[in-house]
């Protein structure tokens, strides 16, 4: 059993993990940050996005090893129920979830835009956002309040 | 270490309590692992609350907190039943739905109102407690009227309280405020029989239904704090990876547990051809799932993919049913033009963004399983069964997974768990791998549709005819064959749910001779299950197409077709938004200059459908617009515009919402979806193989609600999925002269009728 530190939503945590090859994925859901889901394991869905220092990465392809030493943004860490992330309150506006697996993964796409482009482009939006998988269909609403957290519409 | 089947003594037991958990402004009831204490111990598995459906007490509690308990039988997957129901019985018992605490699919805590399915919820479960609600105010009202010494006709419930309707009169102790519902019912519980004649309020004095407000979840699932199936844990519990077999039928010959010797703590358990992997730690089950070697028998017996349609056609063990068979003979010449095509839609996987999940507890006496089923009262006699416990021993807890749509692996995940828990005397988590869900969940089942028909140079329907293939439907939920118990060899149902696939194969229009033929298959090449609107996306498929085809065949407007056979006042006004909305000018299709043959690299077109959903429930018209590339065969779906009708609406945003998802969902059925298969296994297993639509395909929406607040309110979860095949087959037909009659319609079929028209 190895210890991997790093900072967590700006808290210094440490992930034991037996196997350096452990995705972070389960790292962070170990220490109880479930937000972060598992889809499919092979970085086709981006559930599983967060962000590693500032750049969106699919959690399940990232070894604990590699995420050492650097700094990791799940959905828990942009914000709460009561003071959401500005993509988080246009999101609950919206009313974008239906059964919300896929959201974490957006939400967390969509703030990496933002913080690279402010004012994108609906094409923009919805290119960052192709690599998300979306089944109930949540797709139209998710553009609407990405563009509305840009202070775009809405 | 080998793992036995003899269960060991649990020596640590779960227990729940329930806790209040303020999410969104809506109290909601959770569960909280409080210590360890059986819930068997904690009040019964079953019995602890009355669940008999006809008692007002199964649905609502008065608590002495000024809130009131809604116990619900149907389940939210994301489609908003959370905040709905809360709608329905708020308004008719008289408190604002931030007053109501929700608990839902809990087989010992909630009636059983069915299987969260068929578009059914709001219909029929929220029917039910719309009318718990109203027995319930009548109850309170006649209650305060009793104490009061006051005519009940001068009360009215309102705001959790019970007052004079003028203001006077309101009982001493309570300021004139009126009497609180705790006040009046001792106990919290009302001791009524649901009364299907208590009167209920005028949807003019509505202040509850028919507003769109917000669904409670969707606050926790923006910011992390929602406890999904899959989030869920338990006090000692163990991770369990099931290991499939290579080949759908393969039996299991033998396990080289030495294979796995090295990954600390990760043990085998198998039982017949069950074979899974446990650990501490998720990360060391899936380890061990993909470093376990097995061998397993050969098995082939799946039919080749490219024949399927074929094999279908050719199968002899089938049971034949006239499903429809209405008017006569026609007589004499009239001018007639007869058309026949054939339809096809393939299996295809529920697609859930997260793969199956389910935590069991079980020991000698009971079990306890959290599933994110939509059936959990129904699946309760199937577990009972494998198990080999009372059914009142089983309790299933429903929590909300990545969405389903029907039946994914949900229950499957569920029975591993269970059969895994009872085997170690620990709590088990299972959770499916990707490749898992795709090549397992049970799927949506083929369905071939011969239609001929005949119409006149007016555009009446002479004679029309459907004859098609489709796998049995069966008799019962108890009966739906579980991958977990048939290998372990605890049970082996052969009993299939498509659900209701055979509806809506007769055209809704006029039409002097109708026949309706199904050929019942005994099987289906991959286990079937019900997908989203079950069968139906198929079935309008073929008969939207086949009346665009005769539309075409009389020389007349798609649209216009459609009207000069068509009745039902609520349909024709649907159509009639519907083509408002898309600007629709009549005339027919192909559109002049637009076909095929004149060379234009990007054909234009518009196309149309419509459905009475199951002759009986909403109504949709929806209109497509398309772009068809010809050196590509690439299809991009530019806008949808869709007129809904389901009646009353409760909640006007999660109503929208429905309709959004079922028209992209179905989208990316029609464009992408088919599961890839050989003779031993489906081969698509991820999200390569099998891919679903994706931002970059996503059209233009605009939906038009139709409320009708004095009439029943019916399902908003299905039905707009059924018009999306065929307006978009009769869009590219009127973009480019060609049909699509077999989905998805990739670029290569496209290519290919293009060549063909």
């Amino acid at each position: 059993m190895a210890n991997y530190r790093l900072r967590i939503n700006g808290f210094e945590r440490t992930i034991e993990a037996s196997d350096p090859d452990q995705p972070l994925l389960y790292g962070l859901r170990g220490l109880g940050l479930t937000a972060t889901k598992f889809g499919c394991g092979l970085g086709q869905c981006g559930a599983c996005n967060v962000l590693i220092d500032g750049r969106p990465v699919r959690s399940c392809l990232t070894t604990v090893a590699d995420a050492q030493g650097k700094s990791v943004t799940t959905l828990e860490g942009l914000g709460s129920v009561s003071a959401p992330h500005p993509v988080q309150a246009a999101f609950i506006k919206a009313q974008v979830p239906q059964c919300g697996y896929c959201t974490s993964g957006m939400i967390v796409s969509a703030v990496a835009l933002l913080a690279d482009k402010p004012k994108p482009t609906e094409y923009d939006v919805r290119s960052a956002l192709e690599g998300n998988l979306c089944r109930c269909g949540t797709h139209v609403r998710v553009v609407r309040a990405v563009m509305a957290a840009s202070g775009q519409g809405g | 270490m080998r793992m036995h089947l003899t269960p060991q003594r649990p020596t640590r037991r779960a227990g729940l309590t329930r806790r209040k958990v303020l999410a969104g402004g809506v109290l909601t009831v959770g569960f909280a692992l409080a210590g360890w204490q059986s819930p068997t111990r904690a009040g019964g598995i079953g019995g602890a609350r009355s669940v008999d459906p006809n008692a007002v007490d199964t649905f609502l509690s008065v608590n002495g907190d000024g809130t009131v308990t809604l116990y619900c039988g149907k389940v939210d997957l994301g489609q908003g039943l959370r905040i709905a129901m809360r709608q329905i019985a708020g308004e008719e018992l008289g408190i604002g739905v931030d007053k109501i605490k929700y608990v839902e699919g809990d087989t010992a805590l909630t009636p059983d109102q069915g299987r969260t399915s068929g578009s059914n919820g709001i219909q029929r479960g929220g029917t039910q407690i719309r009318r718990a609600a109203a027995t319930a105010r009548a109850g309170l009202i006649a209650l305060a009227a009793q104490r009061l010494n006051v005519n009940p006709d001068d009360l009215i419930a309102e705001g959790g309280v019970v007052r004079s309707k003028s203001g006077a009169n309101n009982g001493g102790s309570n300021g004139g405020t009126g009497i609180r519902f705790a006040d009046l019912v001792a106990g919290g519980n009302f001791n009524l029989k649901l009364d299907p004649k208590a009167p209920l309020k005028n949807p003019a004095t509505y202040s509850l239904v028919g507003k769109p407000l917000p669904r409670p979840d969707v606050p926790a699932k923006c910011t992390g704090t929602f406890t999904y199936m899959q989030d869920f844990s338990l006090p000692g519990m163990v991770h369990a990876r099931v290991i499939r077999p290579p080949a759908i039928g393969a039996k299991l010959i033998a396990v080289d547990e030495t294979s796995i010797k090295n990954l600390p703590g990760a043990s085998v358990v198998r039982i017949q051809d069950f074979l899974a992997v446990i650990a501490d730690d998720e990360w060391t089950a899936v380890r061990a799932a993909g470093t376990l070697r097995a061998q397993w028998s050969e098995w082939s017996g799946l039919p080749a993919q490219d024949k399927l349609v074929a094999t279908l056609r050719a199968k002899t063990d089938l049971t034949d049913e006239m499903l429809v068979s209405r008017g006569g003979e026609q007589a004499g010449n009239y001018g007639a033009l007869s058309r026949s095509a054939s339809y096809y839609w393939p299996m295809q996987s529920h697609g859930s963004i997260g793969p199956s999940c389910a935590v069991a507890d079980v020991d000698k006496e009971a079990a306890t399983v959290w599933t994110a089923s939509q059936g959990t009262h129904g699946n309760r006699k199937t577990f009972a069964r494998f198990l080999r416990l009372p059914e009142d021993q089983v309790r299933l807890i429903y929590l909300e997974g990545a969405g389903c749509y029907g039946m994914n692996g949900h229950e499957d995940a569920a029975a591993d768990a269970a059969i895994l828990s009872q085997a170690i005397g620990r709590p088990v988590r299972v959770q499916w791998s990707r490749q898992d869900e795709h090549g397992w969940d049970p799927k949506g089942p083929p369905q071939l549709l011969d239609i001929s028909g005949v119409v006149d140079s007016t555009g009446r329907i002479r004679e029309w005819r459907t004859e098609m293939w489709l796998p049995q439907t069966t008799k019962g939920l108890s009966d739906i064959p579980l991958l977990g118990p048939a290998a372990a060899g605890l049970d082996d149902v052969r009993g299939l749910q498509p659900g209701a696939i055979s509806q809506n194969t007769d055209p809704p229009y006029a039409a002097d001779k109708v026949e309706v033929l199904a050929h019942w298959l005994k099987d289906a090449p991959l286990r079937p299950a019900p997908i989203r609107s079950p069968g139906k996306p198929a079935n309008c498929f073929a008969v939207e197409s086949f009346t665009d085809e005769l539309a075409s065949a009389a020389g007349l407007d798609p649209i216009e077709f459609r009207l000069r056979g068509l009745d039902d006042k609520r349909g024709v006004e649907a159509i009639k938004r519907a083509a408002a909305l898309m600007n629709w000018q009549s005339r027919p299709s192909p559109g002049s200059g637009k076909n095929a043959g004149n060379g234009a690299a990007v054909m234009r077109g518009r196309g149309f459908a419509y459905v009475h959903y199951k002759h009986s429930e909403s109504y949709v018209a929806m209109g497509i617009d398309v772009a068809v590339e010809r050196a590509s065969g690439r299809i991009k779906v530019e806008r949808v515009a869709c007129a809904f009708d389901c009646g009353q609406i409760i909640n006007p945003d999660g109503a929208r919402a429905q309709v959004e998802g079922s028209i992209l969902q179905t989208l990316s059925r029609v464009l992408l979806e088919e599961v890839q298969f050989d003779q031993s296994r489906v081969t698509s297993v991820d999200w390569n193989s099998y891919p679903i639509l994706r931002f970059s395909d996503v059209p233009q929406i605009e939906i038009e609600l139709i409320d009708r607040p004095t009439e029943a309110p019916v399902g908003a979860g299905e039905a707009a999925c059924t018009t999306v095949g065929a307006a978009l087959a009769n869009a590219v037909f009127d973009a480019t002269g060609a049909r699509l009659r077999t989905v998805p319609f990739t670029p290569e079929r496209v290519k290919a009728a293009l060549g063909a028209a």
